[in-house]
């Protein structure tokens, strides 16, 4: 075999995966933040801010359900109903952040409700995110090609510790997202968030990555020999390095660095995962080669997917471009 | 749940949430072209109307797609979550159609829609045609994806199995364009546009009632009921030759529909209505006519007819719900042909705006295309049973390892979830069509006012559109 196409794939789910984190990060974040912001002006220059773009943020994360459905069934398969709970969870609060973006300016007398509603949505899907992940890191059972677990193996106290640190990653997101995003009192406010976040934020990346490598022997070993050591010695500094950006970039009032320290972050912990988990999709026992769906499968995807998401980045950018800069508090909507 | 094992909730929880689903592709597929029509004609024109009509519509479409894409995430993991044994068998073929969907369908489609919704001021009119015209394209393109993966379903071909059990492909192209996907993708997008059409033509005759000189509504009425004459054939050809299709490749599911209980060795009747009798394998009280049947399907008055008798007990379809959603199908498709001749004959007497009768019975079919849209599906998927794999897999052997108890707090959480925040979307929907066009008159821009809020006159147009005055 000339080419790794379950490793070809496992990458692009990572990245579909990365880019949804990212980018709907910044956007659940804003949720998140959403009954810090003083007046109802300041939600609504907040909502505005993300509105266009976060439908296609979103969008991301159905493609890796749907990717790991085409490329990695198996794993589709076993992850699913293992983490049953916290994916139903997360649909839920998907509904009702989402259809709060139109629901939200459709109605005067509720308007609270949906504010309360995108909050509430935004933390729910944030923490299920986050519960999930920790879940999958801890390991999930697998007997026959299925999940053999029971319905709350999910539940743990590391769990737990994820989901709340994804929350508090996102609040950082969001609230360097509103400063590079906005101007005046919102843009005071979201700083003022950007900071307890972000000191939360790294605490939170320090005490997950502690306790990691301890879960299991594997991800010990992983560790803490070979070429990764190099690894595991690099990342704490460049995260400090990042969390060093972000508060000098607070403190001297830069709008854009901020929001770019705390991507970095987030980008370095996924690599982090990404280093846990290789060779397995499921771990402790499910590898990529296992899992992954025959050569043909992957092949026709493939071909598609190397036309379409060079395509989807460039309109994508583009959409970004259109609604670039600070913006307006009277620009229009309809 | 009241003695109910995991299989039937899960069953249950599939069409609760993929029957909320299609609604409002069903409506957003055809909207999404009207608007691209509406954004075009205004371009080409320069008048006023079209573009006042477009932004009438638009804030309609936002709630209704945002509506569709909320429901669509739950469909694309409730395949995982509900139906894992399915998952992992038919992930090879249908995951990869699926990722296509995603790939050239709904990033496109999300992708344009903030142009199309808030950036018309910020690209210029011709590239917010562009925009909107992407996002038609996107929902075109997602039915045809999804269409291809539920027709493979239905009618499987160019596959292998492999020792694991799974399915795999064998020849893309016999996959994707499987025997009875140009049928069912041809009769949904008309189903779509004939269902905007007739929630368009209601609208604008909702208004005209009020006030026959409404442009707005009149533009609306008279486009809608083109569309309707148009369409409305042309769905029942579809129909009739997607059901010959069916005949050929699930002779189960068309004896069901029929009310075949027997067969008929001289010719078939066609049975117009009765009541299916499970226990007696029979239609009570059946109204009938001799042979036409046969000739409807195999366009020979005396060909002989197979009935379920020939058919294995435990590989038949429930009959009545295939039986009487068939039936509501059909005559919905009969009566939206009869409003579209309606419409022709009274704007051929120059009557059109002015024919409250006709208003009343097109405000009546408003909501009915979502209503055949729904029974159609019912026949689709419930005379596939017992296989969610057409002959191949069972719904039986398809679903998750789960306990009972998950799956119905799952159940019951949608149920609440779906029936607040789909309620009040629907709320929401009715009051913006209970606005005529004319108070968007003037300020097409309506949006300032949505982040506004620093001049007083600003003020009172928002509180007032929240009012939805
Ligand atoms: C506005 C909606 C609408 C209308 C007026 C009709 N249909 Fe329909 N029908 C659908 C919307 C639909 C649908 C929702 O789009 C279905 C479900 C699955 C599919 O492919 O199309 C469908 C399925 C469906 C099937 C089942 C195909 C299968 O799965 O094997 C048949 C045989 C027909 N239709 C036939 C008809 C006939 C003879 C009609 C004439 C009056 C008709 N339909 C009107
Ligand atoms: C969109 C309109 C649709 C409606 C209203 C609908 C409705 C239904 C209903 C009522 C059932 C239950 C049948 C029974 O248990 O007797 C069902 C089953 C099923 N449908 Fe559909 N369906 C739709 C589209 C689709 C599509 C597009 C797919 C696939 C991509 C699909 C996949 C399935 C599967 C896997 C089942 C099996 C689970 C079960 O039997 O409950 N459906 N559907
Ligand atoms: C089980 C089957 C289905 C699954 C898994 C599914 C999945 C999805 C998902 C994930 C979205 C959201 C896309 C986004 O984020 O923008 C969506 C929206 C959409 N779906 Fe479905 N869908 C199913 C059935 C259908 C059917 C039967 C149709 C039409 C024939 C359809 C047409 C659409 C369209 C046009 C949208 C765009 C949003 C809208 O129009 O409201 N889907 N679907």
């Amino acid at each position: 075999m000339a080419f790794d196409l379950a490793f070809i794939w496992a990458g692009l789910i990572a990245f579909a995966v990365l880019a949804y984190v990212v980018l709907d990060g910044f956007d659940l974040g804003v949720g998140i933040l959403f009954p810090a912001l003083k007046d109802s002006r300041e939600k609504d220059l907040a909502m505005n801010s993300v509105a266009p773009v976060w439908d296609g943020n979103e969008t991301w994360l159905v493609l890796g359900g749907g990717g790991l459905f085409a490329v990695f069934p198996l794993a589709y398969a076993v992850v699913m109903p293992a983490l049953y709970a916290p994916i139903i969870a997360m649909l839920i609060g998907l509904i009702f952040r989402g259809v709060a973006f139109e629901y939200r300016w459709r109605t005067h007398r509720a308007q609270h409700f949906w504010d309360k509603a995108f909050f509430g949505g935004s933390v729910l899907a944030a923490f299920a995110q986050g519960v999930a992940l920790g879940a999958l890191v801890q390991g999930i059972e697998v007997e026959n090609r299925a999940y053999a677990g029971g319905n709350w193996d999910w539940l743990t106290p590391f769990s737990i510790l994820t989901g709340v640190a994804v929350v508090v990653g996102y609040a950082l997101l969001g609230a360097t997202w509103l400063m590079m995003k906005t101007e005046g009192a919102v843009n005071d406010h979201a700083r003022r968030l950007a900071w307890p976040t972000g000191i939360a934020t790294l605490g939170l990346i320090g005490a997950v990555s502690a306790i990691t490598p301890f879960l299991d022997n594997e991800y010990l070993s992983r560790w803490f020999s070979g070429w990764t050591m190099a690894f595991t010695g690099i990342v704490p500094l460049l995260i400090a390095g990042c969390g060093w950006l972000l508060f000098t970039g607070l403190k001297s009032g830069h709008d854009t660095r901020p929001f770019l320290a705390a991507l970095g972050m987030f980008v370095l912990s996924f690599a982090g995962i990404g280093i846990s988990f290789y060779p397995n999709i499921v771990p402790p026992s499910l590898t990529i080669w296992e899992a992954a769906a025959p050569d043909s499968s992957l092949w026709f995807v493939l071909v598609g997917a190397a036309v379409l998401i060079p395509m989807i980045l460039a309109y994508t950018a583009y959409a970004y471009w259109v609604f670039r800069g600070k913006i307006d508090p009277d620009e229009g909507y309809h | 749940m009241f003695g109910f094992e995991a299989i039937d909730l899960a069953r249950f929880q599939f069409a609760f949430t993929i029957s909320f689903h299609i609604v409002f592709p069903a409506f957003s597929i055809g909207l999404a072209s009207y608007l691209a029509v509406l954004n075009g004609l205004h371009l080409l024109t320069g008048r006023d109307i079209y573009l006042r009509v477009f932004q009438y519509w638009k804030k309609i479409f936002a709630v209704a797609f945002g509506m569709g894409v909320v429901s669509g995430i739950v469909m694309s993991y409730q395949f995982g979550t509900n139906w894992s044994v399915f998952s992992d068998k038919t992930g090879p073929i249908l995951g990869p159609l699926m990722a296509y969907e995603v790939l050239s369908a709904f990033f496109l489609e999300a992708g344009f829609l903030g142009v199309m919704l808030f950036g018309r001021e910020r690209v210029g009119p011709g590239l917010h045609f562009l925009a909107t015209a992407m996002v038609a394209v996107g929902t075109l393109m997602s039915a045809t994806w999804i269409l291809s993966v539920n027709s493979w379903m239905q009618t499987p071909a160019g596959w292998a199995m492999n020792e694991a059990g799974q399915f795999v492909p064998e020849d893309w192209w016999q996959i994707v364009f499987n025997p009875s996907f140009p049928y069912r993708l041809v009769h949904m997008v008309l189903a779509a546009f004939l269902t905007t059409a007739l929630v368009v033509g209601a609208v604008g005759a909702w208004h005209l009632l009020r006030d026959s000189t409404d442009k707005g509504a009149r533009l609306m009425f008279s486009m809608a009921m083109w569309m309707i004459l148009g369409t409305a054939p042309l769905q029942i050809l579809a129909g009739d030759q997607h059901g010959l299709n069916t005949l050929k490749h699930q002779p189960a599911k068309v004896m069901a529909m029929e009310g075949h209980y027997d067969s008929h060795p001289e010719g078939a009747p066609l049975i117009l209505f009765g009541i299916p009798n499970a226990a007696e394998k029979r239609i009570d009280h059946a109204i009938e006519i001799p042979r036409l049947g046969s000739l409807i399907l195999l366009h020979d008055p005396n060909a002989p007819m197979a009935g379920l008798d020939t058919i294995d007990d435990d590989k038949e379809p429930p009959v009545a719900i295939v039986f009487w959603s068939f039936r509501v199908m059909v005559g919905l498709g009969l009566a939206m042909l009869g409003l579209a001749f309606w419409g022709a004959w009274q704007r051929w007497r120059g009557k059109l705006f002015v024919s409250d009768w006709l208003h009343r019975a097109a405000i009546a079919m408003g909501p009915m295309g979502f209503v055949a849209v729904l029974a159609g599906w019912i026949t689709t998927e419930v005379g596939r049973q017992p296989y969610t794999v057409y002959g191949l897999l069972r719904t039986a052997d398809s679903a998750s390892p789960l306990q009972a108890s998950a799956v119905t707090a799952s159940l019951l959480s949608f149920i609440v979830v779906y029936f607040i925040v789909f309620g009040m979307g629907t709320f929401y929907i009715l009051r913006l069509m209970g606005r005529p066009t004319q108070t968007t008159q003037g300020r097409l821009d309506e949006g300032p006012i949505r982040t506004a809020g620093t001049t007083p006159a600003a003020q009172t147009e928002k509180k007032e559109r929240q009012d939805g005055v």
